[in-house]
C-alpha cells in the first residue's frame, strides 16, 4: 500500500506538488494523468526516493520514504522519463548489474534476469548492446530494470511515450500483466493510453489531484449526460437542415458538424445529450427521412472530461497559487 | 563494500569499451617515451639521474591522465540520466565514489606499469637500484591517486564532462604552482605553502628514490579529502 498525506514539493518559491493526498492499494494499477508540468514526474520521483519532499508524509508499504529511504528503494522499481540505461552494456549485463545493485544475490540473479527478460519480451535482444536497440526496446529494458528485483512497487514515468501503435498495445499488456503481483503507478499525459490499463486514475493538475476513480466513476461523476456521434445520409444540401432537426430533439444540448465524412452526402455530428434520449433522436432523424448510418456512443468521453479539468486550471489555479503559499509555509518549516 | 566492487567492475568494463581508456594510456606512453628519449637518453647523465628524469616526466602525464580518466566518472552518468539508477538503488554514496575511484585507479595503474620498459632500458648501458624504481613508481601511483580524487570530485560537481575536466584542472594546477607562490612569500608561510604543493617537495624525494613518510601521508590525505568531498557532494545532491 502506498499512502501519501499532505505532500508538498517546492522548487525554490515554485510549488510543483501539493497539497496531495492519496492511497493506493496493494496490487492496484494506478494511472497519474495530467498535462506536462502538472506535477506527475515530481510525485513519482518522491515515491521512488529520488527526490526529497518539502513536507508531508509518504509511506510505501508502511515505510516512510524520508526516514528509511534505502528500505523503500529496495522495494520499489522505478523507470524515469528517460530509461537509465548504459548504452555500451548488453541487455543481459545491464539487468544483471541492476539486479545486484538492488541487493539480489547468488543464483537468484540469473533467474530474475531471465524472468524480467521474458516478461518484457526482450529475450531475443539480450546479447545486444543497449545502444543498438530501438526506442521501444530501450523502454522495455527500462521496465525490465524496474522489475528485475521483484519489487512490491513499480513506478513508471510515461512508459508509453514515443512508442509506435503496435508497441503501445504491447506496452499496455505488459503494464497490465504487472498488476496483482506488483502495485503499479504509471503516469501519462494522454488519457487513451492509460484508461484501459489502470484500475484507477488520478487526474492531477497544478500539483493537486482534481479527480480520481475508475474510468466509469470519473465519467459518471463528471460527465453530465452523454455524448454520441451520429452519421446521416443527408443528401446534397441537407446537412444544415439535419443539424437544426437534431438540435430540436429533447435533451440535446449541443450539435457539432464533424469535419470528417464518409463520403459525399453523408454528414457526421457530435451530439451532446443532457440525458439518454438516443431513441427520441433516432426516431426524429429517421422520421424526417434521413438515412441513419451510424450512432455510436462517444468513446472519447473521458478525454473531454480530462481536457475540461485541465483547461479550467489556468485562471483559478494562478489565484490559488498566491493564496496557497503562506498556508503551505508553516508546514514546510515543520518538515525537519 | 561488495556494492562498491560492483560499481568498480561495471566502470572497468566501460573503460574497456570506450576509447577513452586506450587513448589516455596510448597518449601517456607516447609522451613519456618522447620525454624519456629527449631528456634521459640524449643528455649526458648518470643512470640514477636518467631514472629521476623519467619519473619527473611521467609525473606530469600521470596528473593529466588522472584528471582525464576521472572526468567522466560521475558527470557522464548525470548527463545520460543513469545516475538516477544509482540514486534510486539502496547503495551508499561512499560506495559509488569508492567503486568509481577504484576502477579509474586500476586503469591508471595499468598505464603506469606499462611504462616499466623505460627504467628497464637503463640497465642496457647502466645500473640503477631496484629500490629507486620501486619508490619512484610508488610516488607516481600516489600522485595519480590524488589527481584522480581531485578529478572525481570535479566530476561530482560538474554537469558535463568538459566542465569536470576544467574544474579538475583549476584545482590541480594551483596545487602544483603553490611552490612558486611559496618562493615569493616570507617564512613561515612559505613552509606551509611548500608542503601543500602537490608536486615539488612532496614528489621530488620519490623521484630520487627516497621514501619519505611526509609525502605518503600528504598524498593519502589529499586523496581522502577529495573522495570525501565527492561523497558529500553526491549526498547533498541525491535528493534534490
Amino acid at each position: 500500500m502506498i499512502e501519501i498525506r499532505d505532500l508538498y514539493k517546492y522548487y525554490g518559491d515554485r510549488r510543483a506538488v501539493g497539497p496531495l493526498s492519496a492511497t493506493i492499494e496493494k496490487g492496484e494499477i494506478v494511472g497519474l494523468l495530467g498535462l506536462n508540468g502538472a506535477g506527475k514526474t515530481t510525485t513519482l520521483r518522491i515515491l521512488a526516493c529520488d527526490l526529497l519532499p518539502t513536507s508531508g508524509t509518504v509511506r510505501v508499504g508502511g515505510l516512510d520514504v524520508v526516514d528509511v529511504p534505502h528500505e523503500v528503494r529496495r522495494r520499489i522499481g522505478y523507470l524515469p522519463d528517460t530509461p537509465p540505461v548504459y548504452l555500451e552494456m548488453t541487455v543481459d549485463e545491464y539487468l544483471t548489474f541492476a539486479a545486484k545493485l538492488r541487493g539480489v544475490t547468488g543464483a537468484d540473479v540469473e533467474k530474475r534476469v531471465d524472468e524480467a527478460l521474458e516478461l518484457t519480451e526482450v529475450s531475443s535482444e539480450r546479447d545486444r548492446p543497449i545502444g543498438a536497440l530501438s526506442h521501444g526496446y530501450r523502454q522495455r529494458v527500462g521496465i525490465a530494470q524496474a522489475i528485475v528485483h521483484k519489487p512490491e512497487f513499480v513506478v513508471l514515468d510515461e512508459p508509453i511515450s514515443g512508442l509506435d501503435p503496435v508497441q503501445i498495445v504491447e506496452m499496455r499488456d505488459l503494464v497490465r500483466s504487472l498488476g496483482g503481483e506488483h502495485t503499479v503507478v504509471v503516469s501519462s499525459h494522454i488519457l487513451s493510453e492509460i484508461h484501459e490499463t489502470c484500475d484507477r486514475i488520478f487526474v492531477i493538475r497544478d500539483g493537486q489531484i482534481v479527480a480520481s476513480g475508475t474510468e466509469k466513476e470519473l465519467s459518471e461523476a463528471l460527465l453530465s449526460g452523454m455524448r454520441v456521434t451520429l452519421s446521416l445520409r443527408v443528401g446534397q444540401a441537407g446537412a444544415a437542415r439535419a443539424s437544426q432537426l437534431i438540435a430540436s430533439v429533447e435533451g440535446v444540448t449541443q450539435v457539432e458538424l464533424a469535419a470528417e465524412t464518409e463520403g459525399p452526402g453523408v454528414a457526421s455530428y457530435r451530439v451532446a445529450l443532457s440525458r439518454d434520449t438516443r431513441d427520441e433522436l433516432t426516431r426524429a432523424v429517421v422520421g424526417a427521412g434521413f438515412g441513419l448510418l451510424e450512432l455510436t456512443r462517444g468513446e472519447r468521453e473521458l478525454e473531454s472530461v480530462f481536457l475540461e479539468l485541465s483547461k479550467s486550471s489556468d485562471e483559478p489555479a494562478r489565484k490559488k497559487k498566491k493564496r496557497k503559499k503562506p498556508a503551505a509555509e508553516p508546514s514546510a518549516e515543520e518538515a525537519p | 563494500m561488495s556494492q562498491a566492487l560492483l560499481i568498480a567492475r561495471r566502470e572497468l568494463a566501460a573503460y574497456r569499451r570506450s576509447p577513452l581508456g586506450a587513448i589516455v594510456i596510448a597518449g601517456a606512453l607516447l609522451i613519456d617515451g618522447i620525454y624519456f628519449y629527449w631528456k634521459g637518453l640524449t643528455d649526458k647523465l648518470v643512470s640514477a639521474q636518467v631514472l629521476s628524469e623519467f619519473f619527473y616526466g611521467a609525473s606530469g602525464t600521470t596528473m593529466i591522465a588522472g584528471i582525464v580518466l576521472a572526468m567522466r566518472l560521475l558527470a557522464e552518468e548525470r548527463q545520460t540520466g543513469t545516475l538516477t539508477l544509482l540514486n534510486t538503488s539502496p547503495i551508499k554514496d561512499s560506495e559509488i565514489v569508492l567503486g568509481k575511484f577504484v576502477s579509474a585507479f586500476g586503469v591508471l595503474a595499468l598505464m603506469t606499469l606499462l611504462t616499466l620498459y623505460m627504467p628497464l632500458l637503463i640497465f642496457v648501458n647502466g645500473k640503477v637500484s631496484v629500490g629507486h624504481i620501486v619508490v619512484g613508481y610508488s610516488g607516481l601511483l600516489l600522485l595519480g591517486a590524488a589527481s584522480l580524487a581531485i578529478g572525481l570530485f570535479a566530476s561530482a560537481v560538474a554537469k558535463s564532462q568538459v566542465v569536470a575536466a576544467l574544474i579538475g584542472t583549476l584545482i590541480l594546477a594551483p596545487l602544483v604552482l603553490l611552490w612558486a607562490v611559496a618562493k615569493a612569500v616570507d617564512p613561515p608561510l612559505n613552509r606551509v605553502l611548500t608542503s601543500l604543493a602537490i608536486h615539488h617537495e612532496n614528489f621530488r624525494p620519490f623521484m630520487n628514490g627516497i621514501l619519505e613518510l611526509d609525502g605518503v601521508v600528504y598524498y593519502a590525505a589529499v586523496t581522502y579529502f577529495f573522495l570525501l568531498a565527492a561523497t558529500k557532494t553526491l549526498e547533498a545532491r541525491r535528493w534534490r
